[in-house]
C-alpha cells in the first residue's frame, strides 16, 4: 500500500480534508474545519522527504521536529509521534489548528509544488493522542520546594506553567479573566478554536498540580506585593494595548476594538454573562479596518451574526499572488490570504486610508477613505504612499471594527509597580535568559517579543521556563529548542 | 645537510618510495664479471622507474647487491698491505663514514673496536674509489666518505656462525657510534658486512653507477648474481643509507601495517632466545632502526629471522604469508604452517615485490595481492634475470627457454649451491612439513566456540536509556547507523560533504573517537577491492602469550583463535571463563595457558577529571598485576556504569593499556578484549584494534537492538538475526577501512595505528596513542574527562529527566539542538537568494554567517585571522575577471547529477574563463562544439578515475586538463557503484556501458599500484593530448606533502589538494565522517614540502572542500594554492537544499536525479552560478585590497599575513595551535613559491614522433601506411600520440566517424614497454613480434593490438607470459590477439574490446562492463570479480575453471548457438593473425571440444540483453 519512504512525495499528492461548506458553517459558532483520517493522515505523511536540512523544522519558532514526527506516521506509530511533538509543543492541538504554518511555507516541496500538509499531520496526531487517552496528567514526582508565578495564562504563561510544574516547581497563574487562556480563550474565536479545546488542556495543568486564580489582575486585583512571596515570577501579560485610530469622529459609538467585539462573542458562545453594551452586527454594514487575522475573524463573526455587509479594509497594498523575488524560499511569503472567513463572504479592499467618520446621534455612519497609492520598495524595502488625487469616497457603516494590531503590553500595572526596564518599542527588556531588569523576575511571549504568532509565545514560555529553572537550580533537564541541554548542566561539569 | 622543516606539517615518517627491482644470477653459481654488467643494463632500463627532484641529475638511489667479489679483492688486498683468507673466511663491510676526518676516524675506531670485542680479526680499511663528478650536485652534498672493512673470521665459527657474529658486530659498532658524542655520527652507516654478499649503492641514477664505482668496471669483478634497485621516493632530500638494497633485499613497495610491527616487534625481542646467539642476542637489541624507511625495517626483520636460525624462505614466508584463509584449495599442511605462524607474529602487510639473497640463494616474493610486477626469463644456458619490467636485458630470443611472472603470495627461489630453480610448492612443502604444525595446532589452541543461540543481554542496574546516555548515544546513532545495519547487514550510505565542526571545535561533547581520522592509500599503495577481491581479505586474529619469537614449540599456539574481532556477549563469557576453572556456561574441554583477568574501566565520577588520569594509571598498574600473575588475556570492561560510576572512554582505556605494556616490554604476553558500552559503528571497532583491542564486545549496542527489536523499529525474526546481521555490518566496515589503506588481515592491522589525530594534544598522544601523528594540538585528559563527566550528568538529571529522547545528534540531518553546521537552512537560503539577484548586501549576509567563526566555528580556518596591513585601493587589486580563471567547479559525474545541471556548471565556468569538470564517467561528443548561442557546453576538466568509464582518446583530446582522481574527499581509498537503474541510456551511452547494468569504480585505478605507475598515467595522458595539462587529485591526510613531491616529481602539471569535507553523491557514512583531513592542513603541508623541495614553481596547486567565500579562498591562497575548487556552494546555488539523498534518485529539485519528472524541477541557470563566482571574487578583492595585494600570484604562500586566533571563550579550541599551519617554507633562491614555470614531460623523446612522420599519409589524408618499427621496454606509451593526433586532425570519434581498419599498421619488434598502444583508435594496427609489458592496450579506443613471441623463440607460447598485467585497462573498443599467456587482471574494466589470449593470472576480466574476452587456457582465481557486463569465453580444458571464478556476479553457462559462431570468428582471426597452434588445434577438432567452453556470463547484463532483444522483437 505504501511506497518506499524515499519516494512517497512521488506517489502521494498533497490533499487537505474538506470543511464543512460555507453555507452550513455560517449557521453556528462550531469548528468546521476537517480532520485528516488516520490513513489519510499517513500518506500525506509519505511525502515528507526527510531532508537531511528540514526547512520546516528551522522555520518553526517551537523547533517542531517535524521530520521525526511524520517518519513515526509513516510507519504508524501515533503514541511515539505524540511524544515526539510534545518534546517540543506543549499544544499541538491548538498549533495545529491556529498557526499559520511557517512551516509549510518552508517545505521544500513547496519549491516547486505544493508542500506537505504539516498542520493537518501534527493536529490529526495530537486529537488521535487526546482521542486514545494518551494525553494524560504528568505531575512531577518530586517537589523542589521552590514556588513560581506565572501572570498571564496566554500561550506562553500556559507552556510555562507547564513546563515549570513539571520541572517540581509550585505554580502559581494569575489571569485577569474568569478562564485562563488569554487570546486563545477571548481572542480567537469558537470557530476557529474551540473552547473545549483549550479548556481540556488547562484541565490537564490543573491535575498536574498548577494553581490557577482567575479574575486576579495582578496590580489591580491582586497587589504586586503578593509577587513577592515567590522565589521566581514570569511575566507573561501580552500585548494587550490595542493601536487605534486617532482622526476626527473615532469618538463615536459603533467604533469598536475588535478584541472587545471578538471577546463578546465568544462569552456568548461559551454561556457567560456579558458586562457592559453589547455589541453586535447583526443586520448591521460592518467595516473592519485592518487585514490581519483579527481582521478576519471579525469578518467571519459578523457574519455569523447575520451582518447585512461586511468590508474588509487595509491601508497596505494588495499583496501578490505568488511568491516574488523579496519573498524568496523558504522565507514567510507576504502573499494574498484568503482565509476561511473570507470565503464566507464579505468585500475586500486595499490601499485605502481612512480619514475620518461621521455619524448621526452619536452612532457612527459614514466612513470616509481615500485610496492610496504606493510606492516600489526602496533598498530596505520600505513602501512609501501617496493618496491618490480625487479618489475620496464614503461607505456608510453602522458597526466599524479596528483590527490594527497591538503596540506592546499594558503597562501601567505590574510592569509599573516592579519598576521593570521597558525596550524601545515598550515591551518588557529582558537578557538572553528572559531576566528582565529585576532579579528572579523573568518575561515571556507577547509582553516581551511585541505581538506574535501563539507558536512563539509557547516557544518563549518554555525558553522562559528552563532559565528560571536554571535560576532556581543550578541546572535544567528541562528540553529546550536550540539545545540539548550540554549548556544547561550547571554542576560545575559544564564548561560555560 | 639539507632537509625539510617539521616545524610544518610534514612528517618524515611518511615519505614514500616506489622503485624497480631486479636481478641477474647464475643458477650454476658460476661467477663472472658479465653478470654485474648485466645487473648495471637491468638497472639503467629501469631507470624510467625511478625520479630525480629538482636536481635532474640526483638520482633518489640505486645500487646493487652482489656475492663478494673475492678475486678482485684479493688482488686489492694485496696493495692494501693484509691478506685475505679464503672466501668466506672473511667479511666485507660496505660503510659509509661522515665527512670530517675527525667524526670518520673516531666512527673506524669504534669499528675496528667492536670487531676485536667479539672476537673477529680487523684486517684493514680500504676507501672505495669513487668518482664524485659522477652524479648530481645535490647527491654529492650529501656524500659520505664510503671506505670497506676487512674482518678476517675467528676461530671456531663456520660461515653461519660468523654472519651472526657480524650482525653483532654491527650492532655494537651502530650502538657505540650512537652513544659517543660525534657529532657527524649521524652520517655513519653500515651498507653491508657479511661474508657472502656486498652491496653497492647510493644516492645516484642507474646509468651514473658504474661512473661513480670504477670497482664495477673492473673485469676481475665477479659475481654470480647481482640484485639490484632503482628507487623513486616522494623526496628530493633522500638520504645515502635509504638508497637500496639493503643487506638482504630490494623492495618494491609499501609496508603499511610498519607502525603495528614495530610496536610488536619491541615487545617480542625482549623474549628473544637462541642457543645461535646465547648472551650476544642483548647486543642485537634494538632490532629495528628507529626512523628508517618500511623496507630498512622490513629488512632489519628479516635479517632477525634470518639470523635466527630459519631459512630465508621460510622467514620470508612468514612475513609475507600467503592468503591462506580464504584460499580453497590450499593443502592441509601449508594452511597449518601459515596457522600456527600467525600465533608468532603478524603479516607485514602492503603491497610488496621483494627480491631477496642471503649470496647463495636468491630469490623474490610477491605480496598476496601480486601488485608489484615482476616478470623473469630463463635461458637454456642457466641464466635467470628478473625485473620489474620485461626486456630489460637484451638476451637472444632463440635461448629463452621459460618466460614467466611471479605470482601472487608465490615464491621464486634460485639455489646456486643447488644450481636449480626450486617452485613455490616445494619451497613450501619443505617448511610446512618441518613440524607438525597441525598436530600442535589441534592440540594447543583454542577456537572461539559460536553459541548456537544469543542469551538476551544481561540486565544492569542502570537503564538503558541511562547508559545510551553515558556512552552519548544519539537517535541518529539508533537511526541512521544501527538500525540499518542491524536490518540490513550493511553500512549505511549518505551523500554531501561534511560540514559539521571538526570534535575540538564542537562545543558539544565529543567521542574520544571523533578526534581521529582514518588514513588511506594514496598514489604510493593501492587501496584493495574488500568486495571484490575478498580472496585476499580476513578478520581471523589469535589472541594471547606470543614466545620466543626465534623458537617454534608446540606452547607457542596456546593461543584463541578468533573468526572476527567483534565477540557476543556470550563468547565474551567463555573468554572470561577460561583459567577459571570450574567452568559453568561452556562445556570442558578447555586447554592449558589462557587465563583472562577482567579489569574495570570505571572511574569515580564524582572525583571529576582528576578522577580519570588516576584510574588510567589503576588500569595500567592492573594489568601489569594481572600479567604477572600469569594472565593472557586481559579484558578491559566498562559495565556497571550508575550515577557514581562513569565510563573511561574505551579507546583512551585500550591506548593506555596497549602502550603502557608497549613500554613495559610486556605487550605481547596478553591479548587484549574490549568488554565496552561505548563502540557501535564501524570507525569505533577500528580504532580499538586499531590501537590495540584483539576482540570487542559492543555490549550496549547489542542492547540497543534488542531495544530497537522490542520497539518494532527492526523487522527482523528475532535477536539473533539483529546481532548476526549487525556483526556482518562490522566485519564488511572493518575489511573496508582496512582495505582503504592497502591492509588484508586484521591480525596485521590490530594495532598499526592507522589514524591521525586531529585536536588532541601532544602530551597525551605521547602517553596514549604513541606515534600517532598530531598536528595542531588541542585537548588533554582534563577536556575528555570534562566531555565524559557532560554526558554522564546528562544521563543523571538532578530532577526527573525531562528529556523525552536521546541526544538528536545532528551529525547527519541538522536539527536545532543537534550539532552546529555551516550549511544550515539559513546560510543555504541566504545563498541562493544573493546569487539569484546577484546582490551585494545579501552575499555579505551569507559570508559573514560561514566566515562569523564565532557563530560557525566548524573549520581550522575559522581560527584564523588576517594581520592588519597596509591598505591599497581597491582600484589596484587584479580584476574580477582574472580572479575568476582560478576558479574551477567540482567532479561531478554526469551520472550522479542530471544534464541539466551538469552542463549549466560547465556553462557558467565556460563563460567566466574558469573550468568545470566531468567527473566519472565521460562526456557526450556533442557538448565539444559550442552552441549557436555561443555558450560551451563542454568540461575544460576530463576526469580521469579509477572506473575510467566513457575515457576514450576522443575524451581526452577534448579536454584542457586531465584529471587524475586518486582520492576523493567524501570517501578516499574507496571505489564507486553506479546502480543499474541509474543507468540511463544517455549516460550508458557517454559510459561506453549497457544501459541498466550496475558500473563499478574500484577503489584502486589498476594501473597505478606506486609512484612510479602515477608518474607512467601522466605520461599517457600526455600523450594521448600533448595540449592538456596533467592533474592529480588528492586527498588531504598527514603526508599528503610528501605523495604530492611525488607527483610532481613525476611531472603533472597540477596537484589537487582535496578537504576531507567535500561532497559526494554516495558514500558510506563511517567514511563521509571520518576519513581524511581538513584541506588546511594538506595544503599548508603540500606547499611546505613542495618549496622546501624547490618543487614548487613547476607544479600548480590547486585546493578544495567547502569553499564557500572569498575568505575561504584568501585563507587558501595564503596557505598556498594557486587555484580553488568549489562544489556544494554551486550546487546550492543551482537550487540544491541538501537533502543529502543523491544516493537514492530522488533529488527534489532535479540536481542529483536521473529521474526525468525530477529533472523538470531544476531551476539553475549558469548566470546565478556566474553571479555567485563574481561575489566570491569581490569579496576576495577587498581582502586583498586590505591586505595590500595586487594579484593572487603576489599572496600565494603568504602564510605569514595569518594569524593564530586563540579564542579564549571555547572550552577546547582554545587548547589548539596552529603554528605548523603558519609555518612559511624557505624559498630557494630564484624561485617562486606560486606555479610560475611548466614541467618538462620528455615528450620530445618519444618515439611516436619516428612513427608519425613514418605516418605521414595516413596523418595528412588518411592514406593507408604500413611501416616497421624496433621497439624496447624504455619506449613507453608507444602510438598514443599518433592516434591522438589522428583524432585531432580528422575530428574523429563518437560522431565523427573512424578511420578503416589498418589504415596505419606498425609492424613492431622487441619488447613493448610500458602502456604500449594506450588510446590507440580505431583504424591503427600494432602487430608486435617479441612480447609486452604492464598496461597493454589501456583504454584502447577501437585499436587492434597483435602481439606473438620472436619467429626465434623455441618454448611453447601458451605455457609462457607473453603481456604483463592490467591488460585492455578501461578499453572502450578494439581487437587484440594474445598468442601466449597474460598477467593478473587482464581485461580490467574492459568495456568494448573483443580479445583472445591463451592464459590470465588472477582476477582476469575484472569489473569487465563490455566486450569479449576468449580465454584459450587457464585462468587464475577470482576471475570475473565485479564483472557486470561483456561476455567472457574460457577454454577449460580439464574442468577446473568454476572453483577460479568469482560467480558473485555471473553465471556460467556451455556456448549456444550464437556464441558458437561468435568464438569460431575469434579463433579463426587469432589463427590468421598469430599462426596460434592451440588456436588451430581447438578449430581443428571443433566439435569434440565445443563443450569445453564456458560462457561467463553476468548475470544483470543477460537480464537487459534479453529484455532488449524482447523489445526488438516486439517492435518488429
Amino acid at each position: 500500500m505504501f511506497p518506499s519512504k524515499e519516494r512517497g512525495f512521488m506517489s502521494f499528492k498533497h490533499e487537505e480534508p474538506a470543511n464543512l461548506p460555507v453555507s452550513e458553517r455560517v449557521k453556528n459558532f462550531k469548528e468546521f474545519a476537517g480532520t485528516l483520517t488516520p490513513a489519510k493522515t499517513r500518506q500525506q505523511a509519505y511525502r515528507c522527504m526527510d531532508c537531511a536540512l528540514p526547512f520546516c523544522h528551522y522555520a518553526c519558532p517551537l523547533g517542531n521536529v517535524i521530520p521525526d514526527f511524520n517518519d513515526l506516521i509513516k510507519d504508524d506509530k501515533w503514541p511515539e509521534a505524540l511524544k515526539q511533538l510534545h518534546s517540543t509543543n506543549n499544544f499541538p492541538e491548538i498549533t495545529g489548528r491556529v498557526c499559520p504554518a511557517p512551516c509549510e511555507a518552508a517545505c521544500v516541496l513547496g519549491i516547486t509544488g505544493t508542500p506537505v500538509t504539516i498542520e493537518y499531520i501534527e493536529r490529526a496526531i495530537a486529537e488521535h493522542g487526546w482521542e486514545a487517552g494518551l494525553i494524560m496528567p504528568e505531575p512531577p514526582e518530586q517537589r523542589t520546594g521552590n514556588t513560581v508565578a506565572v501572570v498571564g495564562s496566554g500561550p506562553a504563561g500556559l507552556a510555562a506553567a507547564q513546563q515549570l510544574n513539571r520541572a517540581g516547581h509550585t505554580v502559581t497563574v494569575f489571569e485577569r479573566h474568569d478562564e485562563p487562556g488569554g487570546l486563545l480563550t477571548y481572542g480567537i474565536p469558537a470557530f476557529k478554536l474551540g473552547k473545549g479545546v483549550v479548556q481540556r488542556r488547562v484541565g490537564q495543568l490543573k491535575a498536574e498540580g498548577v494553581e490557577f486564580r482567575c479574575n486576579a489582575w495582578v496590580g489591580k486585583d491582586v497587589p504586586t506585593s503578593l509577587l513577592g512571596e515567590f522565589d521566581a515570577v514570569l511575566l507573561t501579560t501580552g500585548s494587550t494595548k490595542a493601536r487605534t485610530l486617532d482622526i476626527p469622529g473615532a469618538d463615536l459609538d459603533g467604533i469598536h476594538l475588535a478584541v472587545e467585539f471578538l471577546t463578546q462573542q465568544t462569552r456568548r458562545v461559551m454561556g457567560k454573562d456579558i458586562e457592559g453594551k453589547e455589541i453586535t452586527a447583526k443586520d448591521e454594514n460592518v467595516i473592519v479596518i485592518g487585514g490581519g487575522d483579527t481582521g478576519s475573524d471579525c469578518v467571519g463573526t459578523s457574519i455569523r451574526q447575520g451582518a447585512r455587509h461586511v468590508w474588509s479594509i487595509e491601508l497596505l497594498p494588495r499583496p501578490p499572488l505568488e511568491r516574488d523575488d523579496t519573498m524568496p524560499w523558504p522565507l514567510w511569503p507576504a502573499i494574498l490570504r484568503t482565509s476561511t472567513s473570507h470565503e464566507e463572504g464579505g468585500e475586500r479592499q486595499w490601499s485605502i486610508l481612512t480619514k475620518r467618520f461621521t455619524g448621526e446621534n452619536g452612532y457612527v455612519k459614514h466612513l470616509h477613505a481615500v485610496h492610496l497609492e504606493w510606492s516600489e520598495p526602496d533598498e530596505f524595502g520600505r513602501r512609501k504612499m501617496k493618496e491618490v488625487p480625487e479618489s475620496d469616497f464614503t461607505i456608510d457603516c453602522d458597526l466599524v471594527l479596528l483590527a490594527l494590531g497591538f503596540l506592546h503590553p499594558e503597562q501601567d500595572t505590574v510592569i509599573q509597580d516592579l519598576g521593570l526596564e521597558l525596550d524601545a518599542r515598550g515591551n518588557i527588556k529582558t537578557g538572553q535568559n528572559f531576566q528582565t531588569s529585576r532579579p528572579n523576575v523573568f518575561a515571556a511571549g507577547d509582553a516581551h517579543r511585541g505581538q506574535s504568532l501563539a507558536v512563539w509565545a509557547i516557544h518563549e514560555g518554555r525558553e522562559a521556563a528552563r532559565c528560571i529553572d536554571i535560576a532556581l537550580m543550578g541546572r535544567s533537564d528541562l528540553p529546550s529548542a536550540t539545545s540539548h541541554g550540554y549548556d544547561s548542566l550547571g554542576d560545575g561539569t559544564a564548561p560555560y | 645537510m639539507r632537509a625539510i622543516s617539521t616545524k610544518g606539517c610534514y612528517d618524515p615518517r611518511y615519505e614514500h618510495e616506489g622503485c624497480g627491482v631486479g636481478f641477474v644470477v647464475n643458477i650454476d653459481g658460476a661467477k663472472s664479471h658479465t653478470i654485474i654488467r648485466q645487473g648495471i643494463q637491468v638497472l639503467e632500463n629501469l631507470v624510467h622507474r625511478g625520479a630525480a627532484g629538482c636536481d635532474p641529475e640526483t638520482g633518489d638511489g640505486a645500487g646493487m647487491i652482489v656475492q663478494t667479489p673475492h678475486r678482485f679483492f684479493a688482488e686489492q688486498a694485496e696493495q692494501l698491505k693484509f691478506d685475505l683468507p679464503e672466501p668466506g673466511a672473511y667479511a666485507v663491510g660496505m660503510v659509509f663514514l661522515p665527512q670530517d676526518a675527525e667524526g670518520r676516524a673516531a666512527c673506524m675506531g669504534l669499528v675496528e673496536e667492536a670487531i676485536k670485542e667479539e672476537g673477529q680479526t680487523f684486517l684493514g680499511w680500504r676507501e672505495v674509489p669513487r668518482d664524485s663528478s659522477a652524479i648530481g650536485w645535490l647527491a654529492r652534498e650529501n656524500e659520505p666518505v664510503i671506505e670497506q672493512v676487512f674482518v678476517k673470521r675467528g676461530p671456531g665459527l663456520d660461515v653461519d656462525g660468523f654472519e651472526r657474529k657480524l650482525l653483532v658486530i654491527r650492532r655494537v659498532a651502530e650502538r657505540a657510534v650512537r652513544d659517543c658524542e660525534i657529532s657527524s655520527g649521524e652520517e655513519f652507516y653500515v651498507a653491508s658486512l657479511s661474508a657472502r654478499t656486498t652491496c653497492y649503492k647510493g644516492l645516484m641514477l642507474a646509468h651514473q653507477m658504474a661512473r661513480y664505482y670504477p670497482d664495477l668496471s673492473d673485469a676481475k669483478f665477479e659475481s654470480a648474481l647481482a640484485l639490484v634497485h632503482q628507487r623513486y621516493s616522494t623526496n628530493t632530500f633522500p638520504t645515502w643509507p635509504l638508497a637500496q638494497p639493503f643487506r638482504f633485499l630490494a623492495h618494491n613497495g609499501e609496508i603499511n601495517t610498519l607502525r603495528g610491527n614495530i610496536n610488536m616487534m619491541a615487545s617480542r625481542e625482549q623474549h628473544f632466545a637462541s642457543p645461535l646467539f646465547g648472551e650476544d642476542i642483548r647486543k642485537l637489541r634494538p632490532v629495528l632502526t628507529c626512523g628508517a624507511s618500511d623496507s630498512a625495517i622490513f629488512d632489519n626483520a628479516l635479517e632477525m629471522l634470518v639470523r635466527g636460525g630459519r631459512s630465508m624462505a621460510h622467514s620470508v614466508a612468514m612475513m609475507i604469508p600467503e592468503p591462506w584463509s580464504g584460499h580453497e584449495s590450499m593443502p592441509d599442511d601449508k594452511r597449518a604452517f601459515y596457522e600456527y605462524h600467525a600465533c608468532l607474529m603478524e603479516p607485514w602487510d602492503g603491497p610488496a615485490s621483494i627480491a631477496f639473497t642471503d649470496g647463495v640463494r636468491i630469490g623474490a616474493v610477491l605480496d598476496r595481492n601480486g601488485l608489484r610486477p615482476s616478470r623473469y626469463w630463463v635461458t637454456a644456458d642457466n641464466f635467470v634475470v628478473m625485473a620489474s619490467e620485461v626486456g630489460v636485458l637484451e638476451v637472444p630470443q632463440e635461448k629463452i627457454i621459460k618466460k614467466g611472472r611471479l605470482e601472487p603470495g608465490r615464491m621464486f627461489l634460485i639455489d646456486t649451491e643447488q644450481g636449480r630453480i626450486v617452485d613455490d610448492d616445494e619451497i613450501k612443502k619443505s617448511f610446512a612439513n618441518m613440524r607438525p604444525y597441525r598436530r600442535w595446532l589441534n592440540q594447543n589452541r583454542v577456537t572461539l566456540p559460536t553459541s548456537p543461540k544469543e542469551t538476551p543481554p544481561v540486565q544492569e542496574r542502570a537503564s538503558l536509556l541511562e547508559r545510551q546516555r553515558v556512552f552519548g548515544y544519539t537517535l541518529e546513532d539508533l537511526a541512521i547507523l544501527m538500525a540499518p545495519m542491524a536490518q540490513n547487514g550493511k553500512e549505511p550510505i549518505g551523500s554531501m560533504g561534511n560540514d559539521a565542526p571538526l570534535a575540538v571545535l564542537s562545543d558539544r561533547p565529543q567521542l574520544l573517537f571523533n578526534y581521529f581520522k582514518q588514513l588511506f592509500a594514496q598514489v604510493t599503495n593501492p587501496p584493495i577491492d574488500s568486495i571484490r577481491e575478498e580472496v585476499v581479505m580476513s578478520l581471523e586474529t589469535t589472541i594471547g602469550r606470543e614466545r620466543n619469537l626465534l623458537d617454534e614449540t608446540p606452547e607457542h599456539c596456546q593461543q584463541l583463535f578468533l573468526k572476527t574481532p567483534i565477540i557476543t556477549d556470550a563468547q565474551l563469557e567463555y573468554i572470561k571463563e577460561l583459567g577459571a576453572p570450574p567452568p559453568t556456561l561452556w562445556p570442558a574441554g578447555r586447554k592449558a595457558g589462557l587465563k583472562s583477568v577482567v579489569i574495570s574501566t570505571l572511574f569515580n565520577a564524582k572525583a571529576g577529571t582528576k578522577g580519570l588520569g588516576k584510574a588510567l594509571d589503576r588500569i595500567c598498574a592492573e594489568a601489569l598485576a594481572a600479567i604477572a600473575g600469569g594472565a593472557t588475556i586481559l579484558i578491559l570492561s566498562d559495565r556497571g556504569v550508575d550515577k557514581d560510576h562513569a565510563p573511561i572512554p574505551s579507546l583512551l582505556a585500550t591506548g593506555a593499556v596497549h602502550h603502557h605494556l608497549v613500554r613495559e616490554q610486556t605487550r605481547t604476553e596478553c591479548g587484549l578484549v574490549v568488554e565496552s558500552g561505548e563502540p557501535r559503528e564501524v570507525m569505533h571497532f577500528a580504532l580499538l584494534t586499531g590501537y590495540g583491542a584483539g576482540a570487542v564486545n559492543p555490549y550496549l549496542a547489542f542492547e540497543t537492538l534488542d531495544d530497537l527489536l522490542a520497539r518494532g523499529v527492526l523487522n527482523l525474526q528475532g535477536f539473533d538475526e539483529a546481532v548476526k546481521n549487525y556483526i556482518r555490518a562490522v566485519e564488511k566496515g572493518l575489511l573496508k577501512v582496512m582495505s582503504k589503506i592497502g591492509i588484508s588481515t586484521q591480525h596485521s592491522y590490530r594495532s598499526a595505528q592507522i589514524f591521525e589525530a586531529i585536536g588532541l594534544s601532544g602530551r597525551l598522544v605521547d602517553r596514549y596513542f604513541s606515534g600517532t601523528v598530531t598536528r595542531i594540538e588541542g585537548i588533554g585528559l582534563e577536556e575528555i574527562a570534562k566531555e565524559t563527566l557532560m554526558r554522564h550528568a546528562i544521563a543523571y538529571p538532578t530532577q526527573r529527566a525531562r528529556w523525552p529522547e536521546l541526544d538528536p545528534g545532528g551529525h547527519y540531518r541538522w536539527r536545532k539542538r543537534g550539532e552546529f553546521h555551516q550549511i544550515n537552512p539559513e546560510s543555504v537560503a541566504t545563498l541562493q537568494h544573493a546569487a539569484r539577484t546577484n546582490n551585494w548586501k545579501t552575499y555579505k549576509q551569507f559570508a559573514e554567517m560561514i566566515n562569523n567563526r564565532n557563530r560557525t566555528l566548524a573549520t581550522l580556518r575559522g581560527l584564523l585571522k588576517f594581520k592588519k596591513a597596509t591598505h591599497i585601493p581597491i582600484e589596484e587589486v587584479e580584476p574580477i575577471e582574472e580572479i575568476v580563471k582560478r576558479f574551477v567547479t567540482g567532479a561531478m559525474s554526469f551520472g550522479s547529477i542530471s544534464k541539466e545541471a551538469h552542463e549549466t556548471l560547465a556553462i557558467a565556468m565556460n563563460r567566466l574563463g574558469g573550468r568545470s569538470n566531468t567527473g566519472e564517467g565521460g562526456e557526450d561528443p556533442a557538448r565539444f562544439k559550442p552552441d549557436p548561442s555561443g555558450d560551451l557546453r563542454r568540461s575544460a576538466i576530463k576526469q580521469v578515475a579509477s572506473g575510467r568509464f566513457g575515457v576514450t582518446n576522443e575524451y581526452l583530446v577534448n579536454s584542457d586538463e586531465m584529471q587524475i582522481k586518486m582520492a576523493q574527499g567524501a570517501k578516499p581509498g574507496e571505489g564507486g557503484q553506479l546502480p543499474g537503474h541509474k543507468v540511463f541510456d544517455t549516460i550508458a551511452k557517454v559510459r561506453y556501458s549497457t544501459p541498466g547494468v550496475e558500473l563499478i569504480s574500484p577503489p584502486p585505478h589498476h594501473d597505478i599500484y606506486s609512484i612510479e605507475d602515477l608518474a607512467q598515467l601522466i605520461h599517457d595522458l600526455k600523450n594521448a593530448n600533448v595540449h592538456g595539462n596533467v592533474s592529480v587529485k588528492l586527498v588531504s591526510e598527514v603526508g599528503v606533502g610528501t605523495i604530492a613531491a611525488g607527483v610532481s616529481k613525476g611531472k603533472a602539471d597540477l596537484v589537487l589538494i582535496s578537504g576531507y569535507d567535500g561532497g559526494t553523491g554516495a558514500s558510506p557514512l563511517s567514511s563521509v565522517k571520518h576519513a581524511g583531513l581538513p584541506w588546511e592542513l594538506g595544503l599548508a603541508e603540500t606547499h611546505h614540502v613542495l618549496v622546501e623541495n624547490n618543487l614548487r614553481s613547476r607544479i600548480m596547486v590547486q585546493v578544495d572542500g567547502q569553499m564557500k567565500t572569498g575568505r575561504d579562498v584568501a585563507i587558501a591562497a595564503l596557505l598556498g594554492a594557486d587555484e580553488f575548487g568549489f562544489a556544494t556552494a554551486p550546487l546550492i546555488v543551482c537550487g540544491c537544499v541538501m537533502m543529502r539523498k543523491c544516493h537514492l534518485n530522488t533529488c527534489p529539485v532535479g540536481i542529483a536525479t536521473q529521474d526525468p519528472e525530477l529533472r523538470r524541477n531544476f531551476r539553475g541557470k549558469p548566470e546565478h552560478v556566474v553571479n555567485y563566482f563574481q561575489l566570491v571574487a569581490r569579496e576576495l578583492r577587498k581582502i586583498m585590497a586590505e591586505l595590500g595585494f595586487r594579484t593572487v600570484n603576489e599572496m600565494i604562500g603568504r602564510a605569514d599575513m595569518l594569524e593564530f586566533d586563540p579564542l579564549p571563550g571555547h572550552w577546547k579550541a582554545k587548547t589548539l595551535d596552529l603554528a605548523r599551519v603558519l609555518y612559511v617554507p624557505q624559498l630557494w633562491e630564484g624561485e617562486t613559491c606560486y606555479c610560475s614555470k611548466a614541467q618538462d614531460h620528455g615528450i620530445d623523446k618519444a618515439l611516436d614522433h619516428e612513427i608519425m612522420e613514418k605516418a605521414r599519409p595516413a596523418l595528412e589524408n588518411k592514406t593507408p601506411v604500413r611501416l616497421e618499427q624496433t621497439i624496447r621496454n624504455i619506449n613507453r606509451t608507444v602510438g598514443t600520440m599518433l592516434s591522438s593526433e589522428l583524432t585531432r586532425r580528422h575530428k574523429l570519434g563518437m560522431y565523427g566517424g573512424h578511420l578503416p581498419e589498418d589504415t596505419v599498421w606498425i609492424d613492431c619488434k622487441g619488447t613493448a614497454g610500458q602502456s604500449f598502444g594506450a588510446f590507440a583508435i580505431h583504424g591503427v594496427t600494432f602487430y608486435v613480434e617479441g612480447e609486452a609489458n604492464d598496461y597493454l592496450g589501456k583504454g584502447l579506443s577501437g585499436g587492434k593490438i597483435i602481439v606473438r613471441p620472436a619467429k626465434e623463440c623455441k618454448f611453447e607460447a601458451e605455457k609462457n607470459i607473453l603481456i604483463g598485467n592490467v591488460v585492455l585497462y578501461g578499453a572502450t573498443g578494439g581487437e587484440c590477439y594474445f598468442r601466449g599467456v597474460a598477467g593478473e587482471r587482464f581485461c580490467v574494466r574492459n568495456s568494448g574490446a573483443r580479445v583472445v589470449v591463451e592464459g590470465v593470472g588472477d582476477h582476469g576480466c575484472e569489473y569487465m562492463t563490455g566486450g569479449r574476452a576468449l580465454i584459450l587456457g587457464k585462468t587464475g582465481r577470482n576471475f570475473a570479480a565485479g564483472m557486470s557486463g561483456g561476455v567472457a569465453f574460457v577454454y577449460d580444458e580439464d574442468g577446473t575453471f568454476p572453483s577460479r571464478c568469482n560467480l558473485g556476479m555471473v553465471d556460467l553457462h556451455p556456448l549456444d548457438q550464437e556464441s558458437i559462431s561468435v568464438v569460431q570468428g575469434m579463433l579463426e582471426r587469432h589463427c590468421a593473425y598469430t599462426g596460434s597452434p592451440v588456436a588451430k588445434g581447438v578449430l581443428d577438432q571443433w566439435r569434440r571440444v565445443v563443450d569445453k567452453f564456458v560462457q561467463v556470463m553476468p548475470r544483470d547484463y543477460a537480464r537487459v540483453l534479453s529484455e532488449q532483444r524482447a523489445k526488438e522483437l516486439a517492435r518488429r
